[in-house]
């Protein structure tokens, strides 16, 4: 058996993607968004992330099992930092270590 | 399948199947599948591995911003730029060298394989460059560390950036909840994360390398072809997985704040 051959005008495509996502989020850095620079940041690295996933290692034409498999660790990673920032959140980040202030 | 092989097993007929087809696996399917599930399983490990680093970093960054911004902002935007854009490169020759051994392309293979770990040499090149400036302006965290910002000039006589404590020339670019004492003290944990984060990236370059010149031999072996190039394939996902990990290190190491 072999695999699904993706053509190479396609990992063209995505190469090209990245860059600009790339040239993107450094231009959102400059602009002041507030609170949500970070989110714009993590949005694009996230919809990078998915670009590389999805078609550089072939998730799109993977097994049910391998996507299931892909999509475990994503939602191991957002309960490991999603529970974490709530129970750090939900105290107001109060007992924040200053030392010398 | 030109280099299938005759095979009797043990009740005695004969039967044609791939030479690298293992006996415990009944089709190159079924094989490429288990090797497919077991890498992922593999990869999970690492994302929580690189994740409980992500984590330690969200909660200081929360705890201590103007000093990971302050930080952030002494890293060189022009090497970081470029390493994403080499690292990137990286994920397409690598994508192309897995098509390459799909397509019975030995030589292509080969050549997209040695492109890749040229790429990923330069990516390791740049970060030594990056490595080497933060020892000369005292930015590892330890003894010597002295916290100076990037924005402040060295002092026009040649003299060494002086330390924001006593920078007293430098023009804050905006309002401070540290004092520079704090400063001192709460920057190196940014680079603390800083070296660990993009060390523990570094290490992973440096063993995919290795990786890729064992693959490279083999693709050169003529080990490969479209019916069998799941090595070719296992290092692909972890080349790009690497890729992807420095995808979000760049934005949130050297991206923090930098609009004011």
């Amino acid at each position: 058996m072999s695999g699904h051959v993706s053509p190479v005008s396609l990992y063209i495509t995505i190469f090209l993607a990245l860059m600009v996502l790339t040239a993107v989020t450094v231009g959102a850095a400059f602009v002041d968004l507030g609170q949500f620079n970070f989110l714009v940041a993590m949005i694009i690295a996230g919809f990078k992330a998915s670009l590389v996933i999805w078609y550089f290692m072939h998730v799109k034409y993977a097994s049910k099992l391998t996507k299931l498999t892909v999509a475990t660790g994503v939602f191991f990673l957002a309960i490991l930092l999603g529970l974490l920032l709530i129970d750090y959140a939900s105290k107001g980040f109060t007992s924040m270590p200053m030392p010398l202030s | 399948m030109s280099n299938a092989v005759a095979h009797a097993d043990a009740h005695g007929h004969a039967h044609a199947h791939h030479p690298a087809l293992q006996h415990h696996f009944d089709t190159m399917g079924q094989q490429k599948e288990a090797a497919v599930v077991g890498m992922w399983v593999f990869l999970l490990t690492e994302i929580l591995f690189f994740g409980g680093l992500f984590a330690a970093y969200m909660i200081y960054r929360v705890w201590y911003f103007d000093a990971f911004a302050e930080a952030s902002r002494s890293l060189s935007l022009f090497w970081g730029g470029l390493n994403t854009a080499v690292l990137i490169g990286s994920s397409l020759t690598m994508a192309m060298a897995v098509r390459g051994a799909q397509t019975n392309k030995r030589a292509a293979t080969v050549n997209w394989l040695i492109l890749t770990m040229i790429l990923g040499t330069v990516f390791l090149g740049v970060k030594v460059i990056e490595y080497a400036d933060k020892f000369e302006h005292h930015h590892v965290p330890g003894y010597n560390f002295q916290w100076a910002a990037a924005h402040e000039a060295p002092a026009a006589g040649g003299e060494h950036a002086a330390p924001a404590a006593e920078g007293a020339a430098a023009e804050p670019h905006r309002e401070l909840a540290l004092n520079g004492d704090q400063l001192q003290l709460t920057t190196q944990i940014y680079f603390s994360l800083y070296f660990t984060m993009t060390g523990l990236h570094a290490l992973h370059m440096i063993i995919g390398i290795g990786i890729m010149l064992v693959i490279t031999w083999m693709a050169w072996k003529g080990k490969f072809d479209a019916e069998y190039y799941t090595p070719v394939e296992m290092a692909g996902l972890y080349w790009h997985f690497v890729d992807i990990v420095w995808i979000f290190l760049f934005p949130l190491l050297y991206l923090v704040e930098r609009h004011t």
